[in-house]
């Protein structure tokens, strides 16, 4: 099984969601994030004085899948998430080393 | 009509002799009928706890503008104010304010301790059947509250607690009566000719003199001012916040001038009601205007100080200048305020919430354009300018050795690692949000 951890603009999160349960992903965490890759920041005003902003707010997106979804599932965020400005982020895959399903007890494969 | 009055015992009780033996006489010409009477303490009261809800105001605006980490400190300063004003101005603050017979010159006065309306304190003798010495009492003190919470806004974030509840408690149980009764307490400053209709010198300089000496004494707060000269902004966390707070304080404030007419009088509470709310528009266009040309980018939080200034630059006149004038007063305030925010930081003068700007230099603008733009021909800029100098000499100075005798005995300012942790963790153990963070990077 393997970690797929994305970095994506907070806009396309539903349009993701819906093509990864196309794929068949069953399970998704989101949490807020800031960041910045190789998109500059962007300057803010307050009170007079000017500041550079670097991070810009994100959302991180992670799932675990068996090794089979993997190509479909990257390939489903990237299809969502694109939008061809800068900014549009990155998927990352690594590997996991166990699940388990806590209701259950569950794992392996079938914990996902 | 201005707020001068001279209420004391004492001479309550020499004037009531000969009203007693005429009052057969002349009850029916003297008197205000009962039903005016109520009509105009109803009125005086409903103005009462007006100016009351600019302590919730206060407790917005400033929570908006400053770091979520610091929020439960704020608002723990703001409800111990109004606790400590009430009580002082109960204690002393009242009849230092009105002592009725000065003691010193016409500077200082006192008619004792505690409240005590005397017989007739209830009637429509006390007043001219105005209001009772009850709502006379209670609407004054809330004045009193919000002079103190001026300064709050000013020192957040890195004052320490105990050293600002210290502090509070002196200024607003002496400094600020006794200033007061210079004008309103029928002192030297009233007898000069000098002009202030709702407190724009009594109440919101006094405050800001405060809040300069406080700034001065404390500090700025770490990181504000980076070596090489650049201000780094230090936002406030919530700008709904911040908006809700103001708009409160504007409707306090209709109670603030509206109530200091002291009477429901109907042509001059609507006058002013009018004034103070053109001028409240005033300084918003004005805010916006000098916001979006100086800083390219139109600024909420300066607008919204564009409001603050105009009111409090009417605050001065606003029963005796024109309707055109009012809006005059508070454009420049509008301008003034945006112009004084970049200048005070640019000055390495850090002041959170901008109280200084709007209390401190409006408050001075609005006192002089009394002498500007009066229709009453007795005031003159020079009066004017002679009150605004004798409150800052007096009140920033008294301030300034408050702070400096707090400092050097039990501290003012919090640790580094407590300002860098916030206020909320380090002097409250609590959090304001829940565990919640709100940061901004």
């Amino acid at each position: 099984m393997k970690l797929i951890s994305a970095i994506i603009k907070p806009h396309v999160l539903d349009d993701v969601r819906d093509e990864l349960a196309k794929a068949g992903v069953q399970g998704l965490t989101v949490t807020e994030v800031k960041g910045f890759g190789r998109q500059k920041g962007h300057t803010e005003i307050y009170r007079g004085a000017e500041y550079t902003v670097d991070f810009v707010p994100k959302m991180k997106l992670e799932t675990v899948v068996a090794d089979d979804l993997v190509e479909a599932a990257t390939a489903a965020i990237t299809r969502a998430a694109r939008t061809g400005s800068i900014g549009d982020g990155k998927v990352f895959v690594s590997d996991m080393g166990q699940a388990i399903r806590i209701r259950t007890g569950e794992a392996g494969d079938e914990a996902l | 009509m201005s707020k001068t009055r001279l209420h004391s015992t004492g001479r309550r009780i020499a004037l009531m002799l000969p009203a007693l033996l005429l009052a057969p006489a002349l009850a029916s010409a003297q008197d205000v009928s009962q039903e005016m009477f109520t009509v105009n303490n109803t009125w005086m009261l409903v103005a009462t706890f007006l100016v009351f809800i600019m302590h919730l105001g206060f407790a917005c605006l400033e929570s908006g503008l400053t770091r979520a980490k610091n929020t439960v400190n704020i608002l723990f300063k703001n409800t111990s104010i109004i606790a400590i004003g009430l009580l002082t101005y109960a204690f002393v603050g009242f009849n230092l304010m009105y002592p009725g017979d000065f003691s010193i010159g016409q500077f200082f006065g006192f008619a004792g301790m505690g409240l005590d309306p005397g017989p007739e304190g209830n009637t429509v003798a006390y007043a001219d059947g105005a209001y009772t010495y009850w709502t006379d009492f209670i609407f004054q003190g809330m004045f009193a509250a919000t002079a103190a919470t001026i300064v709050s806004g000013a020192v957040a974030e890195r004052i320490k607690l105990g050293a600002f509840m210290v502090f509070t408690t002196i200024y607003v149980a002496f400094i600020y009566p006794i200033a007061g009764s210079w004008k309103w307490g029928a002192g030297w400053l009233d007898q000069m000719g000098f002009y202030d209709f709702a407190g724009s010198t009594l109440v919101h300089s006094v405050g800001g003199w405060a809040a300069l000496a406080g700034i001065i004494v404390l500090g700025p707060r770490i990181g504000k001012y980076l070596a090489d000269g650049k201000i780094r902004p230090v936002a406030g966390h919530s700008m709904p916040l911040a908006t809700i707070g103001v708009f409160l304080l504007w409707l306090g404030w209709y109670g603030f001038n509206g109530g200091s007419v002291l009477s429901a009088d109907p042509e001059l509470v609507s006058l002013v009601f009018v004034t103070t709310s053109l001028a409240a528009a005033g300084g918003i266009v004005g805010a916006m205007g000098a916001s979006w040309t100086f800083q390219k980018k139109p600024d909420l939080s300066m607008v919204l100080n564009g409001s603050l200034a105009g009111l409090v630059g009417i605050t001065a006149g606003a029963d005796t200048v024109s309707v055109n004038a009012s809006i005059l007063i508070g454009l420049v305030a509008g301008v003034i305020v945006v112009l004084s925010v970049l200048a005070f930081d640019r000055a390495k003068i850090d002041d959170p919430v901008g109280a200084l700007s709007v209390h401190l230099v409006c408050g001075i603008w609005g006192t002089l354009a009394v002498g500007l733009f009066s229709t009453n021909p007795e005031h003159s800029f020079v009066t004017q300018l002679i009150g605004v100098a004798a409150y800052g000499a007096f009140c920033f100075v008294a301030a300034f050795i408050i702070f400096l005798a707090l400092k050097a005995t039990m501290g003012i300012r919090v640790d580094p690692e407590e300002e860098r942790i916030g206020l909320d963790v380090a002097e409250h153990g609590m959090e304001s949000y829940g565990g919640f963070s709100i940061t901004h990077s």
